[in-house]
């Protein structure tokens, strides 16, 4: 998973050289793991102080409200977005309902100039809205009922991918 | 986790832990409202009516911005410019609001449990916005907020409640309030206006020293003499309440530490608080009227699950 998540920081730098314009945005809750340890790859890189990071819940912008109860996690975005290119990290990419969540909070910002998503897990044929990542980890092939469940290494024992 | 309650009625039938949970949803609202855009569209499907039987500017004003924010639809009733005015009565008042599909209703009504009343006849989430002289639970959720983010804790913090605690509701949810959340509370005022058996039945200390209170607490939080619910005299004069119970910049300057000082509002002016104590360093009386927007929102957002 290290390489992985290094293989993704060099994606988007390649992508986005120098993260010129560009700004990090990870997902409350679980897609903050990723983002984190992006981040972190991308410092090695780069200067760390050319990096701007910012964290977003999409709790708010659900679809789902009035059918169970969300608790919202901080948001912190402490930089303007408008007109920068925007990078959405995320663990896991199922529905797509989440990523449409976070479209919505994210114009609540400002305008963007373009926003790309990059996932750890995509698990491909289980979307139910027209989104596709931009830079995934791996992809795997999961059935409805499985859960795709992202460990990682600080938080829980180790990092690692679990299919229940 | 998720609130216990279907209704918000009052402090006294919430745990801690609903608080810590209605105060850290508020914290999140908070900073939606530091946006470019202050509005998520979480409600976009309630409708709520924000039914007024009392004046009021900051609750309704708050309660109806928090909606329009959550992007509710609302409508607004004023009792005095209803039909109410006409001999309609609340139950048949309320039932004809709710056929047209509304699925919450903030109150604020002058008999104490009109709310508690409604809640057993009609199936909508209600939250109380104040009922005579019983409970203000979004006032005090807003006071705690406002404390916390102030001083940085609510358990351990000395709370004096200064004025007419015998009819304030916003004295009795603050008490609720405070003691769930650990703080400690001395009530401050003329013996005419504090409860005899306060102490045994809350759990709060009772002074009738004012400057004694300051130096004993952490945040002050004075209220208005509610002449409109006294029907018979309790003090000699409100310029000898002043003399007596008012909050001077003087008392202030004698404690030589830093307390907070608080108001729900309407501030009476020269009686309860004199204006360089109110509009002071020591004052965040604004920041609490900013506070209750995000509060009031958290509230909303938390009960519109329950609707459904």
């Amino acid at each position: 998973m290290a390489l992985t998540v290094k293989r993704l920081a060099h994606q988007l730098l390649e992508n986005n050289p120098g993260l010129e314009d560009t700004v990090i945005i990870g997902l409350q809750p679980r897609g903050i793991y990723l983002s984190d340890r992006v981040v972190k790859e991308l410092g090695r890189i780069i200067d760390p102080a050319l990096i701007q990071y910012g964290k977003l819940d999409i709790t708010f912008y659900r679809d789902d409200v009035r059918k169970s109860l969300h608790i919202a996690n901080a948001t912190d975005i402490p930089f303007s977005i408008e007109n920068k290119k925007v990078v959405l990290i995320d663990d896991v990419l199922y529905t797509g309902r989440t990523i449409r969540a976070a479209l919505d909070a994210l114009l609540d910002f400002g305008r963007p100039k373009k926003v790309s998503l990059c996932v750890l897990i995509d698990r491909r044929f289980s979307r139910e809205l027209p989104i596709q990542p931009d830079f995934a980890g791996k992809a795997i092939d999961t059935i409805l009922s499985d859960k795709v469940k992202v460990h990682w290494e600080g938080r829980d024992e180790k990092d690692e991918v679990i299919l229940l | 986790m998720e609130l216990q309650a279907k209704h918000l009625l009052g402090i006294k039938d919430l745990t801690k832990e609903d608080i810590q949970l209605i105060l850290s949803t508020a914290t999140q609202f908070k900073e939606v409202l530091q946006r470019p855009v202050k509005k998520v569209p979480s409600l976009r499907d309630v409708t709520i009516v924000n039914l007024f039987y009392e004046n009021s500017t900051r609750t309704r004003m708050s309660f109806e911005l928090a909606e329009k924010r959550l992007s509710a639809d609302v409508l607004n009733f004023t009792a005095s410019s209803s039909s109410a005015a006409k001999g309609e009565t609340l139950l048949d008042t309320v039932n004809n609001i709710l056929s047209m599909k509304v699925d919450m209703v903030v109150m604020r009504h002058s008999a104490s449990g009109a709310p508690h009343f409604l809640a057993k006849h009609i199936p909508a989430a209600i939250i109380n916005a104040g009922d005579g002289i019983n409970e203000h639970p979004t006032q005090a959720l807003l006071d705690a907020f406002s404390m916390q983010e102030k001083t940085g804790k609510l358990e351990g913090l000395k709370v004096a409640i200064i004025g007419d605690i015998m009819h304030s509701r916003v004295a009795l949810s603050n008490m609720y309030l405070l003691k769930k959340m650990g703080a400690e509370i001395m009530v401050v005022g003329p013996p005419t206006l504090i409860p005899t058996y306060i102490a045994e039945a809350l759990g709060v200390k009772v002074s009738y020293n004012v400057q004694q209170a300051l130096q004993w607490c952490d945040v002050a939080n004075v209220l208005r003499i509610q002449l409109e619910r006294q029907n018979q005299p309790l003090f000699s004069s409100l310029r000898e309440y002043n003399l007596a119970y008012g909050i001077k910049k003087s008392m202030l300057d004698k404690l030589g530490k830093e307390i907070v000082i608080m108001h729900p509002g309407p501030i009476n002016r020269g009686v309860e608080l004199d204006s360089d104590v109110a509009d002071g360093a020591h004052s965040i009386i604004l920041n609490q009227v900013e506070n209750g927007v995000a509060v009031r929102m958290a509230v909303l957002y938390l009960l519109a699950g329950k609707t459904n």
